[in-house]
């Protein structure tokens, strides 16, 4: 049976178990039975859920083990004996058969498949009977349990209530649990790399020239310096110079002076700035800022100006994240307790005078913390920096200059054919986990300076 | 206007004196369309320290507000009527806010230091008017705006210790000493007590005996006690309206109005 149609019966067989659980239940009370525990609703939920939810586990168990045992009942078939012992062709071979099993009219495209692929069509509707029993018996046992379980004093409300507290939790595991799996795979893929590359030279060495090769040390340098300088110049130092003077003072400026009709549709407006899609930021900064600023440098006369800069990547950056500085500076300006505010205008003092004195130096820890989070996000942007960066790893300081970033890199090394034997290709993963580490770092800290802060006005 | 306020005008007129720092004529104060303060007019004078009691929500702390200016920081306060330090309109146009602040000091409800060292929060006014020529001179004034508030022995070894780290009624001395430190002719005091223990209610009310005579003085209190202890005139609010306004001991033993003598008898409040 194929998967919808075993969901189906199971909701089928949840629905027919819901019915009996609650008649049951009702019986009690027709019955004359007084103090039923609970309402026949959760009885019949408690019986319909017992013969769903175990069903569904050996569900997603089966359907990721049941390829494996198929593939082993086909190999142990005297017809795939002589198939060749190169585990790379055996598999190639294997999937062809298995594409042609499930679909009839496909052409071979290597003989051998074709002679397979009715030992696969014979081992997987095999498997699939065990399988659809298997449910099937689960479902059952599973509903009888309940099923023989409801009394009148049985407490099926609160063994819902567990098993909805089960099914929560399941949930909000699922997105921890890909973390942690995607965290693994970085740091499996960079163990991979640094046996074949020395940490030493990858976070230390200055050049970096990834080549097309499986072989290592083929005149490759995989130094990445200068992905982490371009990084670090785009992201915290051009974007930053843009975004906190401009953040800061808009949020000085929304906290303080505008007037609420004025404050109502600016802050709006501002986080919808936040929400525009980063890649038009990116041909923004590609098409018209570089140009622009490739001019202005030929005409303050800089010769060697590209079209690609890391200012008019820092820039635009920038601009992106003024909305993002802006808010948080709005926050913690707003949490300063007005009695600071009062107290200072009180002794005879101006506003900016109050706001650079008083307001902006006891909001300076939130600030902090949300430039913090800002550089964390700049460093990890990719688009903006894909397309009006550039992909030249120049160590520079000079700003009209093109440099690459660690992003732009990560999807350079991993576009067009790979061979994920190829330090090129795990190079990604390192720079991955480095950059992962990275904002980790960057996000804790801040959320630490942030929380700490609160608490101090609380 | 109402027969209570009207008698409470002529209260406030007939007991002024030649020396009155503050005036005020037929204030009325609004928040939007509601009426807050309706046509309030007293007078306080120097020598004295001037006490407002009355019920939670009375007015009497909006009132003390715009006497300098504070709800100014209110967009939908409105405030009508004539109110005069040295005879000159504080709402006049040509009045600098800025400057007015300097010379009508106020003191909080709760303590507000500022996050900065002690010396910084006393030296935060000075600087800002520009009221000392070089650190020295600025060392003084903080010294001896400490010494007015009676802290200076509590902190003179700890000047640069945060203010926020100090104890609550050490907070709320600091606050006065800061009013102090930029040499104001009247100090307006919000509830200063109310966030405070006993023994540092006493120290600041012994304080506020200490300064009488040195600046005018404005209490608002909701504790009777306190403006028994601590004031020579009294001025009774309810609902808005200034209900009865004379010397505090008077408005204790022998009140005009039938309201008042409900307030302090304890009927209401």
């Amino acid at each position: 049976m194929t998967g919808p149609a075993i969901l189906l019966l199971l909701l089928g067989l949840g629905l027919i178990s819901w019915i009996f659980g609650r008649a049951k239940a009702n019986r009690f009370i027709t019955s004359g039975s007084k103090n039923l525990n609970s309402l026949p609703n959760y009885h019949g939920w408690y019986t319909a859920l017992w013969a769903i939810v175990p069903a569904l586990i050996f569900v997603a168990i089966w359907s990721s083990i049941s390829p494996a045992l198929v593939t082993d009942m086909v190999l142990s078939d005297p017809a795939a004996s002589q198939l060749s012992s190169d585990s790379f062709k055996r598999g190639a071979i294997l999937s062809e058969a298995r594409d042609i099993a499930n679909n009839p009219g496909q052409k071979a495209f290597n003989p051998e498949a074709t002679a397979l692929a009715p030992l696969y069509v014979s081992a997987q509707s095999h498997y699939d009977i065990i399988g659809t029993l298997a449910v099937v018996l689960l479902c059952f046992a599973g509903a009888a349990f309940a099923f023989i379980r409801i009394r009148p004093d049985f407490r099926a409300r609160k063994r819902v209530e567990q098993l909805v507290m089960i099914v929560l939790l399941m949930a909000s595991l699922i997105a921890i649990l890909a973390t942690v799996g995607i965290v693994a795979s970085l740091i499996f893929e960079s163990a991979r790399f640094f046996g074949m590359i020395s940490p030493i030279d990858f976070f230390f060495g200055t050049e970096w020239n990834p080549k097309n090769t499986s072989v290592a040390g083929d005149g490759e340098d995989f130094g990445a310096v200068p992905l982490f300088w371009g990084t670090i110049f785009i992201g915290a130092i051009i974007a930053m110079a843009v975004a906190i003077p401009f953040g800061l003072m808009s949020a000085v400026y929304l906290t303080q002076y505008a007037k609420p009709k004025v404050r109502k549709w600016m802050k709006p407006i501002l986080e919808i700035l936040a929400g525009v899609p980063t890649v038009v930021y990116g041909y923004f900064a590609a098409l018209t800022v570089a140009p622009a600023l490739r001019d202005f440098a030929a005409w303050i006369g800089i010769s060697n100006a590209t079209s690609e800069s890391a200012l008019a990547a820092g820039v635009v950056m920038g601009v992106m994240i003024i909305p993002f500085v802006s808010s948080m500076a709005d926050d913690s300006i707003a949490a300063v307790p007005s009695s600071m505010r009062d107290g200072s205008l009180a002794m005879g003092a101006t506003k900016s005078e109050t706001i650079k004195k008083v307001l902006i130096p006891a909001a300076l820890p939130g600030v902090v913390g949300g430039i913090l989070l800002a550089v964390s996000r700049a460093i990890g942007e990719t688009m903006i920096v894909v397309m009006a960066a550039g992909l030249a790893a120049n160590l520079t300081a000079n700003p009209f200059a093109s440099v690459t970033t660690v992003t732009t890199q990560i999807v350079q090394l991993l576009t067009g054919d790979s061979d994920f034997n190829s330090p090129k290709v795990l190079a990604a993963f390192a720079l991955g986990l480095t950059l992962f580490v990275v904002t980790l770092l960057l996000n804790l800290v801040a959320l630490h300076i942030v929380k700490k802060y609160r608490e101090a006005y609380e | 206007m109402t027969t209570e306020t009207a008698t409470a005008a002529a209260t406030a007129t007939a007991t002024a004196s030649g020396t009155s720092k503050m005036t005020t004529r037929n204030v009325d104060v609004f928040y939007g369309e509601k009426q807050a303060i309706d046509g309030v007019s007293i007078d306080i004078d120097m020598e004295n320290v001037t006490a407002f009691i009355g019920p939670s929500g009375c007015g009497k702390s909006t009132f003390l507000r715009t006497m300098n200016r504070m709800n100014d920081t209110i967009p939908t306060c409105r405030v009508t009527g004539e109110i005069t330090l040295d005879g000159e309109d504080i709402y006049a146009p040509s009045m600098d806010v800025v400057q007015l602040r300097a010379r009508v000091g106020m003191v909080f409800q709760k303590p507000n230091p500022f996050p900065k060292s002690i010396y910084d929060n006393i030296a935060y006014g000075p600087r800002i008017h520009g009221l000392a020529s070089g650190k020295a001179e600025l060392d003084q004034i903080v010294e001896k705006s400490l010494q007015r508030a009676g802290l200076w022995s509590e902190v003179k070894d700890r000047l640069h210790e945060s203010g926020t780290a100090l104890s609550g009624g050490q907070q709320q001395r600091l606050c006065i000493a800061r009013a102090i430190a930029v040499d104001p002719e009247v100090i307006l005091m919000d509830e200063p007590c109310s966030a405070l223990d006993p023994i540092a209610t006493a120290k600041i009310e012994e304080l506020i005996h200490e300064l009488r005579g040195k600046y005018a003085i404005v209490i608002v209190t909701h504790n009777m006690q306190q403006a028994a202890r601590v004031s020579q005139r009294t001025a009774f609010f309810h609902l808005g309206n200034m209900v009865e306004y004379g010397d505090t001991s008077e408005m204790f033993t022998n009140p005009q109005e039938e309201r008042t003598r409900d307030y302090i008898t304890g009927r209401y409040g």
